[in-house]
């Protein structure tokens, strides 16, 4: 499914995360790249270089809007200023779809900053989809949301990741951004299969993929989108394509991030594996 | 949960052993957090814990090289601790967190005894920046609108980016010194970037600035950050037109207080306007 309507019917290829150690290159050189993904939150200023940036990126390249901070999963209302700025920054980059994290993050008006797990029951699954549907409603933009990747489970839950995503983006009515890396993270995290994962849920609302590294501690894994991405995760995607068909896709890496063109090159490696993928179905 | 990601994290960088109402942590952890074959429901709790801190801690060291640097990495770390125990991030976006940081200083000065006054100087400082860099601006206007306009009527509004400082320390210099000393470490900047505990860094000492009077304009130019010095007058020029007089007033007022009479003002004070129109500091309050 490479072009639905939860991702404005778009058919991007091969994303890059647009991260500032890489303006430079990025105005200079202007290589190609297919789409640039930038963190919403980071734009959502009022004015300065930021925008200056971002407007001379729009010039040539399309861009896609990735939150961090809306926190579909939160008790709190909506930040009424953060959803406003969001929808400024939306008609700026006229993105075609916008995606933000299945989790929750502040309480009471406080900020952790953090994307954290939310416990996998139905009343939960039910506010959070009535959030994105407001957000969405309030946008005018498809949504998709994010898995993330976790180190918790509740006793809470009434069922499976898996399942709670599915139950809230059947009920939002949204897309799904697959993010093969996080599944892969929190398989290991919690003793699951991630095959079972990425066969069970609606593939016909995967709007995105993301794909990136991680960090391997001696007791569980984090999610440190530090690294290249590993084989195993490589190994998830293909299936992940195999399933959900030729779907845009994100290469992150957000920390100790190395050159332009090394990430430019990781990225191209999943064009390849994407192609090779779709080639053999 | 909440609760157990705010509470500050031991010397060593784990989480408390006793709940705030006395029972052991581990008890409250186990009552909502499964454990899984490799870690308890505490470490479980744990890792957030750290990661919330690990996150906000490293913020506040990359925006506060200055203020770092005057107190040293540990007692800085101590003090941003308090700092967000007391004032917990309230913006859906990290680049506020320091925006209680002064208030905090004059609230709680044992924190940067014996260097309170420098402390707060440079706390100032450094929040100007962050407003300079991204902060909102209004259309401004060149300087052949304001000479069309008489001075006694005229009332002119400052860039909401641009911050007036009234300092006793040469911070500028100190944080041009600071910023060249340090290699430029960039934030991770998205999604579940993971940080760690605060690390002294190794870089070579820099001299804390002496007392010296400084007046500074802190404001953004084709969108770069700069500060620059100002003169008596002219910094009172400017703080009278913020606080809403005309800028006859404003020139009158400032000139009253100088004792320097033997200067050229009316052709200074022109200047002064046509360089302060060139930067775009002013616009025409509606
Ligand atoms: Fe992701």
């Amino acid at each position: 499914m490479p072009s639905n309507e939860f991702n404005g019917f778009t058919d991007y290829g091969i994303g890059i995360g647009l991260r500032v150690p890489h303006y430079r290159h990025i105005l200079a050189k202007k290589p190609v790249v297919d789409w640039f993904e930038i963190i919403s939150e980071n734009f959502m200023v009022d004015s300065g270089r930021p925008l200056e940036v971002l407007d001379q990126i729009l010039e040539q390249y399309r861009v896609v809007q990735h939150g961090v901070a809306i926190y579909f999963g939160s008790a709190d209302d909506f930040d009424r200023t953060h959803l406003n700025r969001l929808k400024r920054l939306v008609r700026r980059t006229n993105t075609p779809w916008l995606s933000d994290h299945l989790c929750w993050g502040s309480v009471d008006g406080r900020y952790t900053h953090d994307l954290l797990p939310m416990p996998y029951t139905f009343a939960v699954a039910k506010h959070t989809a009535e959030k994105i549907k407001a957000a969405r409603d309030f946008l005018e933009v498809p949504i998709c949301v994010e898995n993330v990747s976790s180190y918790a489970e509740f006793h809470a839950s009434e069922m499976t990741e898996w399942e709670f995503l599915s139950e809230v983006v059947e009920l939002a009515d949204c897309g799904i951004l697959l993010d093969v890396n996080n599944i892969y993270v929190s398989s290991k995290n919690h003793n699951f299969d991630p095959y079972d994962y990425v066969n069970n849920i609606p593939h016909h609302r995967v709007g995105q993929i993301h794909i990136a590294g991680h960090s391997k501690f001696e007791k569980y894994i984090l999610d440190t989108h530090d690294h290249p991405v590993l084989d195993p995760v490589w190994k998830l995607y293909a299936h992940a394509i195999k399933l959900v068909g030729n779907t845009a896709t994100l290469l992150e890496w957000d920390d100790r991030i190395p050159s332009f063109d090394e990430v430019h090159h990781e990225a191209l490696k999943a064009d390849k594996f994407r192609e090779n993928v779709i080639a053999a179905r | 949960m909440t609760n157990a990601l705010f509470r500050p994290l031991t010397p060593r960088w784990g989480m408390q052993k006793t709940w705030s109402d006395g029972r052991s942590t581990k008890e409250v952890a186990a009552q909502f957090i499964k454990p899984n074959d490799r870690l308890t429901s505490f470490e479980r709790l744990e890792i957030y814990n750290r990661q919330y801190w690990f996150r906000v801690l490293d913020c506040l060291h990359d925006d506060y090289p200055g203020l770092r640097t005057i107190l040293g990495t540990s007692k800085f770390t101590k003090l941003a601790i308090a700092y967000l125990e007391r004032y917990p991030s309230n913006s859906y976006t990290l680049r506020d967190l320091g925006d209680r940081l002064e208030q905090f200083l004059r609230e709680e000065p044992d924190w940067t005894a014996p260097r309170q006054a420098l402390a707060i100087d440079m706390a100032r400082f450094e929040w100007a920046q962050t407003v300079a860099f991204d902060g909102p601006a209004k259309r401004s206007i060149d300087a052949d609108d304001i000479l069309t306009k008489s001075a006694d009527q005229l009332i002119l509004g400052l860039q909401p980016y641009l911050s007036l400082l009234e300092l006793d320390y040469a911070v500028d210099d100190f944080l041009i010194a600071v910023k060249k000393s340090e290699e430029d470490g960039l934030r991770g900047e998205a999604s579940n970037a993971v940080h760690s505990a605060p690390r002294g860094s190794r870089r070579k000492p820099v001299r804390l600035p002496k007392k010296q009077k400084v007046l500074l304009a802190v404001h953004r130019y084709e969108n770069m950050v700069y500060s620059k010095r100002l003169e008596p007058e002219e910094y009172r020029i400017l703080t009278a037109l913020e606080k809403g007089e005309t800028v006859a007033a404003a020139c009158e007022s400032a000139l009253s207080e100088s004792g320097r009479t033997d200067r050229d003002w009316t052709g200074i004070i022109k200047n002064w306007f046509d360089t302060w129109s060139a930067l775009g500091w002013f616009y025409l309050p509606s």
